[in-house]
Parts: C-alpha cells; structure tokens; sequence
C-alpha cells in the first residue's frame, strides 16, 4: 500500500504549485458569493413580516423552489444556506471535477504522466494527489465559510461549509471515475458536468414536488442532500454520513478501475474516424472544431430560456408586497409591469453569459496559435484573415444563435407575445459583440494579453449582476456596455445607443484583424 | 536555372535575441537542399519567414519568385510543409487532416495518398489525439508529399520516424526529385543529409557559413588515410597540409588537407604502397568542425 502511494506527497505540492492561481481563485468567489449573502438579504428581507411572505411564496411557488430550493427558517444564516447554497454546491462541484480530470486524465492524454510515472511514483499515487488537492481547495473553502458566516451562528455556518465541501469531494470522486473510463480529459470533463446538471436538475424537480425536500427525487441528489443537511435549521449531522459514504465508495471504484488499466488506457477507448475527410476550407475546419461547443451551449440557453420563461407567470406572486425585490427587478430590467420587468432582468443575464461565450470562441484563435496548430494551416494557400475569419463567424453568428434560442425558450416557457421577447433577446447582441471585439482587439493587437479579454468579460458579468443589487453609481454601471442598452421587453427601444455600441464593436474587430495582419504569428 | 528560394542578409530579433543577423540561402529549383545548424541557429526562424509566419526586420526573401509576405496565400499554394513538432486536432482523424491540407494547397493526388498511407503504413481512421509522434509526422509527410506542389519545407520531418520509415521517407524525397520538385529539408540527421542533399547549407549565429555542393565542402576538408608501406617514409611530416602524423614503423596514419592529397600520396608510394584506405570526410566531421567553431 505505501509502495504504491510513493511520491504522493510531491506530486501534491507539484499541483496545488500548477493550480496556485486557479484553486484560490475558484475557492475566493465562491466564499465572497456566500458571505456577501447576509447583507444583502438583510436589505432584501429585513422585516419579519416581509420573511414570512418570502416562506409562504416558497411554500406556495414550485417553480421558484425548483429554481432555489425550499427555505426552512426565517433568520438570516438559514435565508442564506437556502439561497445560496445550491448554487455555492455547484461551483464547488465543477471546481473539484476540474482539479480532478486536470491531475489525472489530462497529464495522460498529453503524456505528461508517463515521464511522471517513471519516477519513484506509486502506481495509486497520481490519483490520490488529484483527489487530495481537491480536497485541500474544498477544505479551505469549508473554512472560509464557517468563519465568515459565524456571525449568523457557528453551528449552522460550520454545516454549511462541511456541506459544500461533501458536494465538491463527492464530484470530485466522481471525476475520478469518469477520468478512467474515457480516454480524452474534455470529454470526462463533459460527462462529469453532464451528471452534475442531471444532479440539479434531479433536485429541482424533487423540490418542486415537495416543499421540504423530502422527495425521493432530492435524495438522489448530492445537491439536495446538501439542503437537507438543513444549516441553521435545525442541523441533520447524519446526512454527512451520507456524503462520506458516497465519497468512499466513488473513491473506492476509482482505485479499482485505475488499477485494472493501463497508463494512458481507458474502458472507452477513442472510436476511429473516418479514413477520408470532406472538410475542405479553413472556415468548415473552424466550425468542425467548435461546433460541439456551439451544441452544448446552444441546449443550455434554450433550456434556461424556457426555465426562466415558465418562472415569469408566478413572479408577481413571488416578488408580491416587497418592495426592495420589486425595485431590484426595475433596476435591472425596467420600469414597467413587473413580468416585463423580470423578462428583461432575464435576457440580460442571457446575454451577459453570451458574452462568456464569445469570449471562449474567439479565444479558440489563440488557443489553435499557441499550439502550433494554426501554423499548418497558415502555411497552406489560407489567408490570416480567411482563417480568423471562420472562427470569428462561429463566435459573433454563435452568439445571434443562442440569443435567438434562449428567446425561443422564452416564449415557449411563458406563452405569450413572441416579438417583444425576440427582439429584447436580439438587443443584446451589441452589446455581447462589444465584449467579443475587445477580445478580437486584444488576441490581434496585443496577443501575450489576449487572456485579459477573461477579465473583461468577467468585470462585465459582476457588474450586470452584482451593480443593481449594490446600487452602484452610474459611472460604474456605464463602464459595461450592457450597462446602454434599453430595458426591454417593456421599455422604450432606443437606436442611438445601440447602433453605437455595433460601432464600437465593428472598430474592435477591425483593428484586431489589422494587428493580425500585420503581426508576426506565435508559436 | 531559377531560384526557389533566394534570401540576402535576413535579420530578425525577438526582443534582445538576434535569432536571424545576415542569413543567405539559396535554393535552385529541382533541387535538394539540406538546412543544417545546431540548435538554436535560427533554422525554423528561416522556415517561418519564408512561409510569411514571421516578417523579417530586413533583407530579401523570395519564395517561388515572390515575396513571402506580402504574397503568402499565392506561395502557399505552390508549397506543402510539415512542422518539426506536428500537434493535431484531438477529434479529427488522421484522414481527414491529410485531405483537409491537401485542399487547402493545390489539390491533393488520390491515387499518390493511397499510396503514400501504404507505404508508411499509417492509419488514417486514428484520431488526433491517439497518435504517437512518428505517426503525427506520418500524416504530415502523407499530405505533404501527396500534395500537388513546386516546393517542399520539411523542418526536421523525421525525428519521430524508426529507421524502416526513414527510408520510406528518403525515397519519397527522391520521387519528389524525380518528378522535378524542389525540397528543402532542415534536419539533424546527418546520413539523411548526405544519402539525399545536392547541395546543403550550413548555418550558425543567424548567419550562413558554409553552402554548397557536398563535393564543394569536403573539397575545404580533411581526408584521412591510412597505409602500409615497404619501407619507412620520410619526409611526410614536411609537406604542407598533413595533420595528425602518426608513424609506427612501416604504418602511417594521417589527415590531410583534401586539396594537397596528390602529395602526400606520392611521396607515400615512393616508399611502396602494400594497402591503402582513404576515408573521405564525413558529413559529420564537416558538421563538427563547425559547431566546435561555434561553442570556442
């Protein structure tokens, strides 16, 4: 057994060193998303009158409980555990499965744990690395939590800080598993999250059905098991024996599987492809080479669209008497009825993640340079532009076809008045274009910095999220470009902002291509 | 004869490094040209600016008679080149990257790529990411020599293939001859070098410092011979251009420079000749000598 742990210690600090920006990252903006809770539903529900209609409209509302969860107490550390927890549950599972699939798959496909494994390395040893530094980051984030929400009462901030680091373990073993049955670390990575989303869903669907989480449909879910865990309600220790004995056994089946295969082996072995191609220009390759991306993101915004969609009939129900939440929804969405007014807060978040989107897809440049794939291509009777171009038409048309698709789903959720929903969801795209130019501007103009467009597309994310919640200034909300837009569905349309930010967005992209041009390529 | 590729005084710096300071290289059509330097010396630097990869701070470079910059798609469709670190799409198989390739030049011959894949026995239903480095090469070579092209760039094309390989690879090279192509063939490995270059083109620094024929360089080299004689010579240690005498009893080894070989051979047969063994210099020894010049 120690023969086949050696080096596991090394192999330890090596990932938590490669991970040192990433893990702390991931750790810090899921605490900060938990521990800016109790402030802000302070403002939301300070009054005990206001908490009791809040429960009554949980109790009565499906749709919402199936969005958040049930609420099982009416002081804060109990509002927060109920509005937060499922979403801090999920970030901690895709940190953990992606520390996991990155130690153990990843350095076998890129062969990288060959020359690992032939040092005094235990055959055990990469995987319990792998889990241990998901652990190490789940720990950490255990005690972030519990120490910054001890004010509420250690008790329950000490369960909910051990429950999201059970959610983040027990998909972090998961990982493991899925890690030794394919053969490429995107694709464990895809499977993973696959099961992570039939997780939520699995509970939204039980919490639906019951107003206390006791469905048999939440149980099935490491993120109901989670609610159920019920912080600051009355703690149900037992339920960690439930998330120990899962972790456990996934751990257990993982050993198993890695032990029955060989080093870079899997049970699903790659499929053969075709032996003769029918790609024949730059922009088909960059279509073939994102359009499972496309897919995957095109599903998620139609299904979120009809999701929302469905939620937009109870919302008066919902938002009922308080006048905070009303005034938030009018500060993100606008000004009329309150239905238009959550649409429009909706699309707008739609287009906000279209933006990390684009960002992704026009990043696909960089990624295909730096690996010395574009090189190939380049050297072949295809112009820089010819070949930015395909990738550019994936991205920017990408983003007109989930905004198209999430509209889709909005209509058919809600059931009423398709154009005004259309046409909100399509008054995005300047704005999702803006954020993709700069990153076109700065992958052509400044390539070493090109990740920066990360940091721009995030910095516009939490100002669309978090700035009507913060009431922040003006000046600060302006900096986004989604910041310009008309509130719709239910405001006034105007042109003048909206042609000018397509403007900026055409200028971004055109200088990019410039620099592009005229650049020497990277290898 | 017309020039494939003519380059005057190359410069190119990334940042503080000097990577290209005054290269000349001239490749005549039809031929075989080797690019040899040690690591470092700048010869993929060369690759990418002659594909118009890199735009070069000074000096002329033309490719098929036009510039490689400003003209880069119309080169390219005249040129097939395989990378010396071939990375390929993980989910695209082999087969299909060959085609895609051969599209995106001057067209693709079927009846040459069934061949080709034969003869390399490749598998072209593999995808990306489950090939080894020789097969990742392979499906290179396989697109670039099936490719309808004038101009081969090959940087170090087969330091992932076994020796079986390497001779498929050689007679590949000598097809495309053949058939009148030119080839520029950047590589470490000497006996490739000398079994299939005309003409090669040493490099270091940045800069050219040997080009020509293989005859031409050894011409400037030193040839060793080994003999047996009837009698002790003499005199051998005076005659210009010997080196490394050494003498024990009838037997004589030594170094001599090329071009005074004809003296040294008839003073030794003077002497009478019992067997005699003149080893002309090897790539190698030429290679050596100047990249021992580079590291003093």
């Amino acid at each position: 057994m120690t023969a086949s742990l050696a080096g596991t210690g090394v192999l330890l600090r090596f990932s938590l060193r490669r991970d040192r920006l990433t893990i702390p990252v991931w750790v810090a903006v899921n605490a900060l998303m938990v521990l800016s809770m109790p402030a802000s539903l302070k403002g939301l529900y300070g009054t005990d009158a206001e908490r009791a209609d809040l429960i009554h409209q949980v109790e009565t509302n499906a749709s919402f409980r199936a969005l958040i969860g049930p609420v099982f107490d009416t002081d804060l550390g109990a509002l927060t555990a109920w509005r937060i927890g499922v979403y801090a549950g999920l970030v901690a599972a895709a940190m953990s499965l992606l520390i996991v699939v990155r130690h153990t798959r990843d350095e076998e496909e890129s062969g990288r744990q060959e020359l690992v494994a032939s040092g005094m390395v235990g055959r055990r040893a990469s995987l319990t690395a792998a889990l241990l530094a998901a652990g190490v980051a789940n720990a950490v984030l255990a005690l972030l939590v519990t120490a910054g929400l001890a004010g509420q009462g250690v008790v329950g901030a000490l369960a909910l800080g051990l429950g999201l680091a059970a959610v983040g373990m027990v998909f972090a073993t998961m990982a493991a598993i899925v890690a030794q049955l394919t053969e490429s670390a995107r694709l464990a990575r895809g499977l993973t999250s696959g099961i992570l989303g039939a997780a939520f869903v699995l509970r939204a669907a039980g919490d639906s059905a019951s107003d206390d989480g006791s469905s048999v449909l939440t149980w099935l879910s490491p993120l109901g098991w989670l609610e159920n865990l019920r912080p600051y309600a009355g703690e149900r220790w037992w339920v960690l024996l439930l998330f120990a004995a899962a972790v456990a056994g996934q751990a257990w089946l993982a050993y198993e599987l890695a032990g029955r295969r060989d080093v870079g082996m899997s049970f699903f072995p790659t499929r053969p492809g075709p032996a003769t191609g029918r790609l024949s220009t730059a922009g088909a390759l960059a279509w073939r080479l994102q359009r499972g991306s496309v897919y995957g993101w095109s599903l998620a915004f139609f299904v979120v669209g009809v999701v929302y969609g469905g939620l937009t009939d109870g919302v008066a129900d919902l938002v009922g008497d308080n006048e905070n939440a009303r005034e938030i929804f009018e500060r993100m969405g606008g000004q009329s009825g309150l239905e238009d007014a959550f649409l429009a807060s909706m699309v707008g978040m739609m287009g906000l993640i279209a933006s990390l989107y684009v960002v992704q897809s026009v990043l696909r440049l960089h990624g295909e340079e730096t690996s010395g794939r574009a090189e190939p291509v380049l050297a072949n009777a295809v112009s820089r532009l010819g070949w930015a171009t395909g990738h550019l038409a994936v991205a920017f048309g990408g983003a007109v076809l989930l905004m198209l698709l999430t509209g889709l789903g909005f209509v058919a959720g809600y059931g009423k008045e398709a154009r005004p929903i259309l046409g909100a969801c399509l008054v995005q795209l300047p704005a999702v274009w803006v954020v993709g130019g700069l990153a076109v501007a700065l992958y052509g103009l400044l390539p070493r910095a090109a990740m920066a467009a990360w940091g721009a597309a995030g910095a516009v994310l939490l100002i669309g999220w978090v700035g009507p919640a913060l009431d922040a200034p003006q000046a600060v909300l302006d900096v986004s470009p989604f910041g310009h837009l008309p509130k719709l569905p239910g405001g006034e349309m105007s042109w003048g902002p909206v042609l000018v930010l397509l403007m900026l967005a055409v200028v971004l992209v055109g200088g990019g291509l410039a620099g592009l041009r005229r650049r020497d390529m990277t290898t | 004869m017309t020039k494939a590729i003519s380059v005057s005084g190359l410069h190119k710096a990334f940042g503080k490094t000097q990577a290209l300071d005054g290269l000349d290289l001239t490749v005549e059509a039809g031929e075989v040209h080797g690019f040899l330097g040690p690591n470092g010396a700048g010869k993929s630097t060369t690759i990418r600016v002659l594909l118009g990869l890199l735009r070069a701070d000074a000096g002329a470079a033309q490719v098929l008679g036009r510039d490689p910059w400003a003209d880069a798609v119309e080169v390219h469709r005249r040129i097939a080149y395989v990378p010396g670190d071939v990375t390929l799409w993980r989910n695209l198989s082999g087969g299909e990257v060959i085609d895609l390739m051969g599209r995106l030049r001057g067209g693709l011959d079927a009846k040459r790529r069934a061949d080709l894949i034969d003869r390399f026995e490749l598998d072209p239903t593999k995808k990306g990411r489950t090939y080894s480095k020789g097969n990742r090469q392979k499906v290179a070579l396989v697109a670039a020599f099936a490719s309808d092209v004038d101009l081969l760039i090959l940087d170090e094309p087969t330091s992932g293939l076994d020796p079986l390989m390497e001779e498929v690879f050689q007679r590949c090279v000598e097809e495309e001859r053949d058939r009148g192509r030119t080839v520029l063939l950047s590589s470490h490995i000497l006996s490739e070098v000398e079994e299939l270059c005309d003409r090669v083109s040493i490099i270091r620094n940045g800069r050219t410092v040997e080009t020509g024929s293989l005859a031409d360089l050894r011409h400037l080299t030193r040839t060793s011979v080994s003999a047996e004689l009837a009698g002790a010579p003499d005199g051998l240690a005076d005659l210009p251009g010997v080196h490394d005498l050494d003498l024990q009893g009838h037997r004589v080894r030594l170094q001599v420079d090329t071009d005074k070989l004809d003296a040294v051979l008839r003073q030794l047969s003077e002497s009478g000749v019992r067997s005699l063994t003149s080893t002309p210099p090897t790539l190698e020894e030429l290679f050596l000598r100047h990249y021992q010049e580079a590291a003093s």
